[in-house]
């Protein structure tokens, strides 16, 4: 095929073969290198899923995410807009492009130069099927890509016509390649409108600029030069993606199809402690997009720009020191849920946590054994059909109102329960593991499973959605887990309550780990419409405020938290509402350290009220 | 002896200049709010591994400042890390902070 003579050939093609071929081969290398190292579940899923619907979802999510941005889209139209443009802009430059070649070619074995630059090879008054319309679209694309590079102009002197109020600080390496990649399009533009001058190709966009260049540009002499230009623009990009953060590329195609094969993210560090499998492709997926940034109410309310993924991954990348990155989060899971490219950012942030802890038989040998915790009543002894047990939990045991609400509506539901905590029981052990100390948090979850599965009841109920997450994702426990607003929107539902509604303007506050942790959105939802007014904000359901209270974040002062508590109950109170409502024990206590604008309460407290 | 429901703590002298200052210029560094402390107990009285055993998070504070390190050294680990002293001290300590950098102190030297 690379027959030099050929009028098909020119040597300015080199710069852009040699580029994208080394970037082929390095990427190539470079993942199966880590698909090596997944575990051999992991491996069976990719080899179960070639061949499955997940291949074809694969494909669609990647032309949503990955070309079209759908997700940024719904954050801002504008933004993603410009991230369509380059995305589906380019993509859809290459398909097209080769499709004109293939059929003007009469083949589809081109080689891939070929369709990049054919309106070089184009000769003169040459005629194929479709040319008209083909020009028409390779313009019309060229133009959405060039008026999305406007609008990257733009962004970069006015953030805020995107919708973002800070956007990623970028490394020095990272601007140097962003320049490339913005030389290549406008380069395209300008050696296609030269050519058509001579040739008389392309359409209403390089044909109208062709002319007006041949009306006072020598265009003969400076259309070749161009070419070339254009060429090493492509070349010296794809050189230099592999350092760069435009690694996400391909690397979020590659990770768009393993995440729907079902491959997990394996959350077991490398013997070194370096990341491995899975956590590879999700560290080098990340665009830098800085969406993660304005979530961030570390960056919001204390100022803090450092430790946000978008930093955080960067780090992990270059493999630096990142002791306070690891530390200073509060899981929230802000960003995570805006994140367009699905990174797990706080499983991959939890693992490299150290765990500290010490435990022999003697750490925990206080706790005493089950004979000596408050009688436990057999199933037998219950008499309604659900039989219910309850853990306040620690955080529980702070807001006594919140036990004392569950209690009331325990018994107007006639329900029989049994209170797991009573005298005051211990942890759940999410705190621990919260802090990396996974080895004493398996410890006190043992103990807990033997003191939950000893009541003999059907159902968990929990008033701290801390440990409604551990109790649900990590236990494993044989019974039904619900958090108290999921057991009064049952109760509810079955008519066990009666409620009566009142006329208080009530905003819902949404623990993280309730709400975005455990997806628990609709329940609270109909039991706070059932009690009252609810206000809606723009900080509703999985969108909600982190408290600042986070048990997840081991670096920042109390001092810290209450100014976080503080921001976050000024943006829910801007609607002037009678009451801020919440479902966390830990909320309502880090909210009750600030200044409270209006009283703040358990959703189980004015249900207790009204029943 | 007459039990009269209290004991009087045996009289001892704590050796400051002897006494090794490492873990609490440690924590004094790592957790600026551990200066704020006025010793009222609130967190050992909400504390959930307190309320089960010997473990007093006010006293162990006192004694790392102090540097008496082997007198609570061993306790350490009898925390669950459950955050409530945190969240009720009325003086803003991170009580849970203070422990992790003992815990990571300890397990340095
Ligand atoms: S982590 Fe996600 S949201 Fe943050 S910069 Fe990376 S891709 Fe964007
Ligand atoms: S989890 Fe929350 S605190 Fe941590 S980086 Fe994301 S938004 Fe910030
Ligand atoms: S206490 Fe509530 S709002 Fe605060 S971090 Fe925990 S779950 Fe989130
Ligand atoms: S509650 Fe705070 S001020 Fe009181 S003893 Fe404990 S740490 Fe010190
Ligand atoms: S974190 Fe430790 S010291 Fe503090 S209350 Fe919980 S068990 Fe006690």
């Amino acid at each position: 095929m690379f027959t030099f003579t050929s009028p098909n050939y020119e040597p300015f093609v080199w710069p852009f073969s040699i580029g994208m071929a080394t970037l082929l081969i390095y990427i190539t290398i470079k993942y199966i290198k880590w698909i090596y190292e997944f575990d051999k579940a992991n491996r069976i899923k990719i080899l179960k899923g070639l061949f499955s619907l997940g291949t074809l979802r694969s494909v669609k999510e990647i032309f949503l995410e990955s070309l079209v941005h759908r997700k940024i889209y719904r954050e801002n139209p504008m933004l993603g807009y410009m991230h369509m443009c380059f995305g589906l802009g380019w993509a859809l430059l290459i398909i097209v492009g080769h499709l004109e070649s293939s059929i003007y070619q009469a083949s589809w074995a081109n080689t891939p130069y070929y369709s990049i630059f054919f309106y070089y090879f184009l000769p003169a008054g040459a005629e194929y099927w479709g040319d008209e319309v083909f020009g028409f679209l390779m313009d019309l694309i060229l133009l959405m890509i060039l008026s999305g590079l406007f609008i990257a102009w733009g962004k970069r002197l006015y953030s805020r016509m995107v919708g973002m109020k800070k956007t990623t600080k970028q490394r020095p390496y990272d601007r140097l390649v962003k320049g490339v990649l913005w030389s290549i399009f406008p380069l395209r533009f300008l050696a296609e409108s030269m050519q058509s001058a001579i040739t008389g190709h392309g359409s209403f966009l390089t044909h109208s600029t062709g002319e007006f260049f041949a009306s006072c540009l020598p265009v003969e002499t400076l259309s070749y030069p161009l070419w070339w230009a254009y060429s090493l623009s492509l070349g010296i990009f794809f050189l230099l993606i592999p350092g760069s953060r435009y690694m996400h590329i391909p690397t979020e195609m590659v990770y768009i199809f393993l995440k729907n094969w079902g491959v997990k993210l394996d959350v077991k560090l490398g013997p070194n402690g370096e990341l491995r499998g899975l956590s590879k492709f999700e560290v080098y997926s990340c665009s830098r997009c800085g969406i993660c940034l304005n979530q961030c109410q570390l960056l919001t309310s204390l100022n803090n720009e450092s430790i946000q993924p978008v930093y955080f991954l960067r780090k992990v990348r270059e493999d630096v020191e990142r002791g306070n990155e690891i530390n200073n989060c509060l899981m929230c899971g802000r960003c995570e849920e805006l994140c367009p490219v699905d990174i797990d950012l706080n499983a991959l942030r939890m693992m490299q946590r150290q765990d500290h802890s010490v435990v022999t038989d003697e750490t925990y040998s206080y706790i005493p054994s089950l004979s000596k915790t408050s009688p436990i009543k057999t199933g037998e002894e219950y008499s309604g059909c659900r039989k219910v047990a309850y853990f306040a939990g620690c955080m529980g045991h702070l807001t006594p109102r919140v036990i004392a609400s569950m209690c009331n509506i325990f018994n107007k539901a006639g329900v029989e329960y049994h209170f797991i905590d009573e005298g005051g029981g211990i942890c759940c052990g999410r705190p621990l593991r919260l802090s990396g100390n996974r080895a004493a948090a398996d410890v006190l979850m043992q103990k807990n499973i033997e003191r939950i599965v000893a009541t003999g009841a059907e159902i968990l109920v929990t008033s701290c959605p801390i440990c409604y997450k551990s109790f649900k994702e990590e236990y494993e426990l044989p019974i039904m887990v619900m958090h108290h607003t999921e057991y009064i929107d049952m109760l509810m539902h079955c008519g066990a309550l009666n409620i009566r509604k009142g006329k208080e303007r009530l905003v819902f506050h949404n623990p993280c780990e309730l709400g975005r942790g455990c997806n628990i959105v609709e329940a609270p939802q109909r039991v706070l419409g059932a009690v009252g007014e609810i206000v809606a904000t723009e900080f509703d359901g999985k969108a909600s405020l982190c408290c600042g209270g986070s048990l997840a974040n081991t670096v920042i002062s109390p001092i810290e938290r209450g100014r976080i508590a503080a921001d976050a109950l000024s943006r829910y109170t801007c609607s002037d509402p009678d009451c801020v409502v919440t479902a966390c024990p830990l909320c309502k206590k880090n909210f009750a350290k600030v200044k409270q604008p209006v009283p703040i309460r358990d959703i189980s407290e004015i249900v207790a009220e009204r029943c | 002896m007459v039990n009269f429901g209290f004991t009087i703590s045996v009289t001892r002298a704590v050796e400051y200049d002897k006494n090794d200052k490492g873990c609490a210029e440690y924590v004094a560094l790592r957790v600026p709010s551990s200066s704020a402390c006025i010793g009222c107990g609130g967190c050992s009285a909400t504390c959930t591994a307190g309320n089960l055993t010997e473990f007093n998070i006010r006293k162990i504070q006192m004694l790392m400042k102090r540097g008496e390190n082997q007198l609570y050294k061993e306790q350490l680990h009898k925390c669950m890390l459950c955050g409530k002293c945190l969240t009720v001290c009325p003086r803003g300590v991170d009580t849970r902070g203070m422990i992790l950098a003992m815990i990571e102190y300890m397990r340095e030297k």
